[in-house]
């Protein structure tokens, strides 16, 4: 496949529900099981390394109608907690079989015990990821939580999660982590030769598909994108940020380049390249990867980093970016999200670095109005 | 003739039952916080911790003054003071999406409420005990941001499995080690491990009357309201626990109860109906909502609530022999916050059936999505697994825009009528 047929069939997998994307992986392997990980992060490799198929567990977007979930879930909850569930009883998760979740907000920690009691069958794990990045005693207990979710799979799947095959994993991820760091620095030089939901596309089907075959698309990707020929427009480049768990619909990305962006970083579908550095070191691997999820995840609303100020790392990646703003981009009720505004914001301004709120709902369908308001920003931007 | 439901409703009144109880705690809690509003002045350090299974003694003991935003911002909302310090917040950027505690703390500090010199100092340190609650990180974050005092993150993993694990233990007490470094280094004084011990002691006897004060609203009828009632025992339970004057203010509580009891007195004039409730209360309309059930003659005997400190009712006491294992059991297990909404779901279960109760109230409050996202799944099971009669309402604690008073009494009044018709029905057979 060439750059353009990878980016179709990245598109067409992602409109399909993940039980049939989990079913039909299994179809070919007897005995193959999918696993399925809510955002933000949970370890994709461990996962991998029991043999099974790592996905992503992101909502259903706009394609489903809410006919159950409404009824547990309050008006004022996110979308994607409702919509997630609505997955399970609408059966569009039947192929899937087990869910974990962590510790990213109060409503997605609910969400994991009630998704346990309406689907007692499957399996649902709860994490909980380390909040303190200081405590000597953190890097135990991280490995100690990854090691409890390997016993899970263990016990439940009769899969059990060697050393060895982790290791394997480990290295697996930490080069699909690196293609896809790739990609964004590609973007970041270039990003007139790959649209947002261009990368959105591919990094999404990434979380869909074994690694061993996102890493063919990704380097067939690597190869071709500079090829291409575009001319670099005159547009404001810009950060999204805020938009880590539940997924803006691919019309809002869209319009956000119409409107005269270009998007040179972003924090969409982050759980498949948390780590900013390839999770390496000494020790065996449930503790490097517990290590690495204190000292190397890229800094995100769900974690609390006392090493830094909110801020610190966003304004990090406007300058990597070469960003002239930021667009705030937290889902309706997101409260980590919503929360981390207020002191990002205040960080920006400090640093003198502007910056713009569109809230959006995963399953809206008209952005006009979230299309003035970028083409006002962009203006008030460009002609300055 | 038959009276209707709505004028028996109407003919239930309060006994006017204020108590030594409720005195006391004034008393208890005032004198608290004149401590605090005197430590900046007296170079006393203080710590701003949460309420949701808090480790209140180790700060007693190393001599840090705790102190507790939540405190300060549910008692603005029963001033009726909330909402100008909201709307501050908001026009700072948070949104009418967050849990309206954090913005109405956030506004005291806008509206020039706290800080060197205002009636709430600045902590000295910040230990954000993160028990459950997500929001309780981003508000200590956002409080250390603002007011420049050092954070302590002291990470208390949830309740995920049938017990806490052994490496859950060792993390938390060791974080709670290195709380004992940090506040051994803002007083300038060694921790005496043998005073930990003994202000665990008079925990313990606080726990035990607490929870003996729970047990007496088996009583038929209950001797208090144990949802309206017992914001009465929460301050004491909650941030005076440790001390020799709160664990005296529980066993004054028991004989006050106790004799309410043997007198066969409950705080109403008749107690028709007795309910469980979940959920924390309207702070800025409290007496309003109290009212609407008391119309009806329903008395709480039981209410998550009151346990979001910590749940002592089916047994935990601290045991001042493992000082710092015990205080680190309550934090991950005994208390309603770190627990799941579904294990939150056997909780009240149990009040149900050895409470005695006749109907479980959900009210559901927007701020707060520890307490209440996915009330609706909570009500599906009582109402379709146990067939408990079930009420749901919502507003919201601290933000008065979400209280629609109308509405509130419709569905409370529909519901009880509902629940008195089927009493009579039960009656006539
Ligand atoms: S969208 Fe925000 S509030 Fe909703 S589950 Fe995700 S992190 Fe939590
Ligand atoms: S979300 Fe709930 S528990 Fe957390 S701070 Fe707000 S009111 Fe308190």
């Amino acid at each position: 496949m060439n750059a353009d047929a990878i980016l179709e069939h990245c598109r067409q997998l992602i409109a399909e529900p993940l039980g049939a994307v989990a079913g039909q992986w299994k179809a070919g392997r007897p005995g193959g099981r999918a696993v399925a990980v809510y955002p933000v992060w949970a370890p994709a490799e461990l996962i991998h390394a029991a043999g099974m198929l790592p996905m992503a567990l992101l909502g259903g977007g706009a394609s489903v109608e809410l006919t159950h979930a409404d009824a547990r879930f309050q008006s004022f909850v996110c979308s994607i907690a409702k919509s997630s569930l609505e997955l399970g009883f609408q059966g569009l998760v039947k192929g899937v079989d087990g869910f974990v979740f962590s510790n990213i907000c109060d409503v997605a920690r609910n969400l994991a015990s009630i998704y346990r009691r309406n689907f007692p069958d499957t399996f649902v794990e709860y994490l909980h990821l380390p909040q303190n990045s200081t405590s000597p005693a953190v890097g135990a207990y991280a490995a100690a939580e990854l090691r409890r979710l390997a016993n899970g799979l263990e016990r439940t799947f009769e899969l059990p999660v060697t050393e060895a095959a982790l290791e394997k994993s480990i290295q697996t991820y930490n080069t699909l982590r690196a293609r896809l760091r790739a990609l964004y620095a590609f973007r970041i030089e270039e990003p007139q030769k790959l649209s947002t939901t261009e990368l959105y596309a591919v990094q999404r089907a990434a979380t869909m598909v074994p690694p061993e075959d996102s890493l063919g698309w990704l380097d067939r990707l690597l190869a071709e994108l500079p090829l291409r020929s575009a001319r670099p427009r005159d547009r404001l480049r810009v950060v999204i940020e805020g938009a880590f768990c539940e997924q803006p619909p691919l019309g809002l990305l869209d319009v956000l380049e119409d409107a005269g962006c270009y998007v040179v970083e972003d924090d969409l579908l982050l759980g498949w390249r948390w780590f900013t550095a390839d999770v390496n070191g000494a020790g065996e691997p449930f503790e490097r990867l517990g290590r690495a999820y204190v000292d190397r995840a890229v800094p995100s609303s769900t974690r609390h980093e006392s090493r830094a100020r909110r801020a610190d790392g966003l304004i990090d990646k406007v300058r990597r970016a070469r960003a002239g703003a930021v667009v705030f981009m937290p889902a309706k009720f997101c409260e980590p999200a919503l929360f981390d505004y207020v002191l990002m914001k205040q960080g920006l301004e400090r640093a003198g670095i502007p910056h713009l709120l569109v809230e959006f709902e995963e399953k809206m369908w008209t952005f006009e109005r979230t299309r003035n308001e970028i083409e006002t920003f962009v203006e008030s931007m460009l002609f300055d | 003739m038959a009276q209707t439901a709505a004028a028996r409703a109407a003919s239930v009144t309060e006994r006017q039952y204020q108590g030594r109880v409720h005195e006391r705690s004034r008393q208890l809690m005032s004198a608290w916080m004149g401590e605090l509003s005197r430590a900046e002045a007296e170079g006393q350090p203080t710590g701003a911790l949460m309420i949701s299974g808090n480790c209140v003694e180790l700060l007693r003991a190393c001599h840090v003054l705790p102190m507790f935003p939540e405190v300060t911002a549910l008692q603005n909302a029963i001033r009726h003071k909330s909402l100008p310090l909201i709307l501050k917040a908001e026009q700072a950027g948070y949104s009418s999406d967050n849990c309206a505690y954090v913005k109405a703390d956030i506004g005291l500090f806008l509206d020039g409420g706290m800080g060197p010199g205002k009636p709430i100092p600045f902590p000295t340190i910040i230990v954000c005990n993160y028990v459950g609650c997500n929001v309780y990180v981003k508000w200590f974050e956002h409080l250390a941001d603002l007011s420049g005092a050092r954070l302590f993150m002291l990470d208390v993993p949830f309740a995920r499995t049938d017990a806490p694990s052994a490496d859950d233990v060792r993390y938390v007490v060791s974080q709670l080690e290195e709380l004992i470094a940090l506040c051994e280094e803002v007083t300038g004084k060694k921790l005496d491990i043998d005073e930990l011990r003994e202000v665990l002691g008079h925990a313990r006897r606080a726990e035990d009357g607490y929870a003996r004060c729970k047990h007496l609203t088996k009583h038929h009828p209950a001797p208090f309201d144990s949802y309206f009632d017992s914001i009465n025992m929460m301050g004491p339970i909650n941030v005076l626990r440790g001390t020799p004057e709160a664990a005296a203010f529980f066993e004054e509580a028991v004989a006050e109860f106790e004799d309410l009891v043997a007198a066969g007195l409950g705080p109403l004039s008749e107690e028709r109906f007795r309910t469980v409730i979940e959920g924390p209360p309207p702070y800025p309309y409290y007496r309003s909502f109290r009212n609407l059930f008391t119309r009806w003659g329903a008395v709480a005997v039981q209410s998550t609530y009151s346990t979001v400190g910590g749940i002592w009712e089916f047994g935990f006491r601290k045991d001042p022999r493992r000082p710092l294992e015990s205080i680190a059991e309550q934090m991950l297990r005994e208390n309603l916050t770190n627990r799941s909404i579904v294990a939150r779901y056997g909780q009240i279960r149990r009040y149900v059936e050895e409470w005695e109760a006749d109907a479980l109230v959900i009210h559901s409050i927007k701020s707060c999505r520890l307490f209440s996202a996915g009330q609706g799944d909570m009500r599906d099971y009582f109402t379709r697994e146990l067939g408990v009669p079930t009420l749901m309402v919502e507003s919201d604690l601290e933000d008065p825009r979400y209280y629609a008073e109308a509405q509130i009494k419709n569905r409370i009044d529909a519901f009880f009528e509902a629940l008195e018709h089927k009493k009579v029905v039960a009656g006539a057979r």
